[in-house]
């Protein structure tokens, strides 16, 4: 009897050290950084920023970033780590810069909708910290199926990018309609406006009859998924009226 | 020590007084911890916090008597819902909170839904009856549904919808994907309504397969699918084999296929080496609408109905593929692809055309050796270990009975029952997504392929698994939305035949059933003039001049033309529009002026139609030139009214027009004869 417990208390203090020293060593392999074998001055982005995505999922294209040194040439082997605020994820979340000066991550966005920052950084000579900010947008129920609502109907004139697949109305239209991201513009429309827009059409507001009426196509519901698609994407973004606080 | 106890002991317990006294404070003392919890909890903490946070708030008035303290619960007995979330999570009704980015105060985000209705544990899972932050989100011993992580939420939905939901594009795409790719040919899943899930592909029939290609292309498939296809886009999952393994597989396939006495027939004409003769032929063909080839800037160009043809010659024998551009039916009988009645010489150039894209790297490291008997015994032994004829039909081997475990609740699977890999999260999502991604880790001898799928292809399949659960099975028909059942719709008689061999369906949708590509064509019988059909089917022109995807040349014979226009202009009628009730010509010159007012004015349909090719430029709908000589009059007129009704979906606004306004616009786009107008006087006369 005793020695069978002692056998017992021996297993388990051996699987305790052994379950200790695995998460112990799991943990040194995440804190673990590659080491960077050159520094640079600067990071900039070369590709993937401001893209959009729904909530949760991997943005479309990688995230790609550059570090460069002073006189501005591509500097392989700096270390870059990725940052964002929780529920964000990279992979890989830190690297060295390829031969091209160049790291790249896949993102995903967390689950709740809104502008997400991202921090790519690197430490230069100086054992500085140099950090780049990118914004990427993630978007909620609401705002999906505003984007479906968008592709579907608005795309083709708002969007004056073309692609295999669709050719952009854009450049044949007389008076250019005002793309989605035109946040200059579009954040000056308040939202009673641009409803009454889509709803009936650009003369409704004494623009454009090219713009023509949704009213009876779309329902409101459908009408408020866009205009928040449109607030959710718009560049700069749409700053809200926001809370007043009361003076003491 | 034992001095100073005992006269603790004494001083406390030394007479009857005294020990009544501490024993009815430690009883006194334990009655309050109850009230303590109460008054410590971590719900109570979270209102104080919220009462805090909108004190200096704008909207502080509204907010404050919105706010009711104490435990909150939405109880749904129909439901099964239980839920005390709103305990702590006190704003989530507040649209103006939408500032605040701190939880447990965030608003909730719009949604079709009422909390009141729904609570929060249907979407979220969860412990809806519990107050504690651990309890209500974590797995505990009691219970063990965590909360389900945000970029999987759409699989809530699909508890209730059944069929695909706008608004919730993860779900519509897992579960395309569960058809798609295959998974259920192996996987049982059960809907609720009591169906199986289909699958939506369709992988070729092995039992002709010597026919096709060779056994040196086989193997190099085997051992690696992607390494055909140009970006990653063979569906065809890779099954790690040895080379053993494939080479006895190749082997015994060979060994097995049947030949079809039409694939070896030899043609008059060789395969003809014109690139530039067997390019435009492709192209004229629009053999892009359905397959993919890559370019030389390395980007897929095509459609993905078909199999992408980017080294197809590497693949296909030359006899094959002319007796397969000559009829492919007599092959495959339910192909998709169209049976072209393309002439001999037309086969010469574009096999010539097609067997032109190799890649000598391709084979260049498979040597076979002739295959043994026992090599093909143990290649039958492993297509039936591998399960092959769940998803490909191949003579002589039955298709096996649930080949892999029944998935119908798999979203409800307890975690106790899963294994999991070391350094893995042990919840149910992650286990399904990491098995998804990779299969062969969970162990030896599993037999589950490698996919080759995206992480947001992943996180989509995992969102239709998850919604696959106990409560979707036995939620009372009467609070899901079902889905549409898919039509069958068949064409009937000579026509129907006809319409089937030339794989209409492929892109064209009628009464419901049939491919997305091409326009509905159920009111097409409504919609057109009988002689614009005619002349449309014989020579197809482009109608929007922007599409990339657009209706092939068939080389129909006049009977054929024929026989197809009767079965349209009788069968395809709309009950909406009377074709014959508004004449094709002969309207007053005033209503045409009026009509072309409003085409350019009021109505600006310039922005997306061009009738004069000089001014206008629109480049979005079908061009409107010879809009009279194609289109009824009736037709345009009830377009005007309300195209949805005649054509769900379609991009055309509802104008909400009055008679007076479609009829003008109906008089003007009818007198839009264009160059087709003389053809047209020529066939009255």
């Amino acid at each position: 009897m005793i020695r069978n417990s002692r056998t017992i208390a021996a297993l388990v203090a051996a699987l305790l050290t052994m379950s200790l020293a695995a998460s112990c060593s799991r943990k040194a392999a995440s804190a673990v950084l590659p080491k960077a074998t050159a520094v640079g001055a600067s990071i900039v982005e070369s590709s993937g920023g401001k893209q959009i995505a729904q909530a949760g999922t991997p943005l479309p294209q990688p995230l790609v970033v550059q570090v460069n040194n002073e006189q501005g040439t591509a500097v392989p082997g700096a270390l870059v780590e990725f940052t964002a605020a929780p529920g964000v994820t990279f992979d890989p979340a830190n690297g060295l810069t390829d031969s091209s000066g160049q790291l790249t991550t896949n993102v995903t966005l967390g689950g709740m909708a809104g502008r997400y920052q991202l921090t790519a950084s690197t430490t230069d000579k100086a054992h500085k910290n140099v950090e780049l900010r990118i914004e990427e947008i993630a978007l909620g129920y609401q705002q999906t199926l505003g984007r479906q609502l968008n592709d579907q109907y608005c795309d083709r004139c708002h969007n004056p990018e073309s692609t295999v697949e669709r050719v952009s109305n854009f450049d044949n239209l007389e008076i250019k309609p005002h793309p989605f991201t035109e946040g200059d513009t579009l954040n000056k429309i308040s939202e009673a406006d641009l409803t009454a827009i889509i709803s009936h059409g650009g003369p409704a507001l004494n623009k454009s009859a090219l713009m023509p009426a949704w009213g009876n196509t779309l329902s409101k519901s459908d009408i408020q998924a866009l205009t928040s698609y449109i607030r959710a994407i718009s560049d700069p973004p749409k700053r809200n009226a926001g809370p007043v606080y009361a003076k003491n | 020590m034992k001095e100073e106890l005992k006269s603790l002991g004494q001083k406390l317990f030394g007479d009857s007084v005294r020990a009544f006294g501490v024993v009815s404070l430690v009883f006194l003392g334990s009655l309050a911890i109850a009230p303590a919890k109460n008054r410590f909890s971590e719900w109570r903490h979270y209102q104080h916090g919220y009462l805090k946070m909108i004190r200096n708030r704008s909207d502080a008035v509204t907010l404050q008597r919105h706010f009711q303290g104490g435990i909150q619960q939405i109880w749904l007995p129909d439901l099964g819902v239980v839920d005390r979330c709103t305990s702590c999570h006190v704003g989530l009704k507040e649209a103006s909170l939408a500032d605040v980015n701190v939880q447990p105060f965030r608003p909730h985000p719009v949604i079709p839904h009422k909390l009141d209705q729904f609570g929060c544990t249907m979407c979220h899972r969860g412990q809806g009856a519990a107050t504690t932050v651990a309890e209500a989100h974590n797995s505990t011993l009691a219970w063990e549904q965590p909360i389900l992580p945000a970029k999987y939420i759409e699989s809530s939905c699909g508890q209730c919808h059944r069929g695909p939901l706008p608004g919730a594009p993860q779900l519509n795409q897992g579960r395309h994907l569960l058809s798609g790719y295959g998974c259920v040919h192996c996987h049982t899943v059960k809907l609720p309504d009591g169906s199986t899930m289909k699958a939506t592909d369709d992988p070729p029939s092995l039992s002709h397969i010597a026919d096709k290609t060779t056994r040196q292309w086989i193997d190099a498939w085997l051992k690696d699918p992607q390494a055909y296809a140009a970006t990653d886009t063979a569906t065809m999952p890779n099954f790690k084999l040895s080379d053993y393994d494939a080479r006895d597989i190749s082997a015994f396939l060979i060994a097995n296929s049947i030949s079809l006495p039409g694939d070896s027939a030899t043609l008059s004409a060789k395969a003809s080496s014109d690139p530039a003769a067997g390019a435009s032929l492709y192209g004229e063909s629009f053999c892009a609408s359905c397959h993919a080839v890559q370019n030389a800037a390395g980007n897929l160009v095509g459609g993905d109905i078909g199999p992408e043809l980017t080294r197809v010659g590497s693949k296909v024998k030359p006899e094959w593929l002319q007796a397969w551009l000559h009829n492919p039916r007599a092959y495959d009988a339910e192909t998709a692809m169209p049976h072209y009645r393309f002439s001999d010489p037309q086969v010469a150039i574009l096999s010539g055309f097609l067997l032109a894209k190799t890649d000598s790297d391709l084979l260049a490291n498979v040597h076979l050796e002739a295959a043994t008997p026992e090599q093909i015994a143990h290649g039958k032994r492993l297509v039936s270990d591998y399960g092959c004829a769940s998803c490909h039909e191949i003579a002589g081997i039955k298709k096996p009975e649930n080949f892999a475990p029944e998935l119908s609740r798999i979203g409800s699977k307890p975690v106790t029952q899963l294994v999991f890999l070391p350094g893995m999260q042990h919840t149910l999502p992650d286990y399904i997504a990491t098995k998804i991604n990779q299969p062969r880790t969970f162990g030896q001898g599993l037999k589950m392929p490698q996919y080759t799928f995206t992480p947001a292809q992943i996180d989509s399949l995992t969102t239709a698994l998850l919604a696959l659960n106990d409560r979707s099975a036995t939620l009372p028909p009467s609070l899901t939305v079902a889905a549409t059942p898919e039509s069958d719709y068949q064409p009937a008689g000579k026509a129907g035949k006809l319409m089937a061999d030339l794989a209409c369906f492929s892109c064209h949708r009628i009464n419901g059933h049939g491919g997305d590509m091409a326009p509905d064509l159920t009111w097409e019988g409504s919609s057109v003039q009988r002689q614009w059909l005619v002349d449309f089917l014989k020579n197809p022109n482009t109608l929007r001049p922007a599409l990339i995807r657009r209706m092939p040349r068939f080389n129909l014979t006049d009977g054929e033309v024929n026989e197809l226009t009767d079965y349209i202009m009788t069968v395809y009628q709309s009950p909406a529009v009377d074709r014959d009730s508004m004449p094709l010509s002969g309207y007053p010159q005033g209503q045409v002026e009026l009509g072309k007012q409003l085409f350019y004015g009021k109505y600006s349909c310039q922005g997306c139609h061009i009738v004069d090719t000089k001014t206008d430029k629109g480049y979005i709908g079908p061009t409107l030139t010879q809009v009279g000589s194609r289109l009824t009059a009736a037709w345009i007129f009830q377009w005007m009214k309300n195209p949805q009704a005649l054509r769900p979906g379609t991009m055309e606004p509802n104008r909400a027009m009055s008679d007076e306004d479609a009829g003008a616009l109906t008089a003007f786009l009818i007198s839009q004869k264009g160059a087709g107008k003389s053809e047209v006087a020529k066939a009255k006369k």
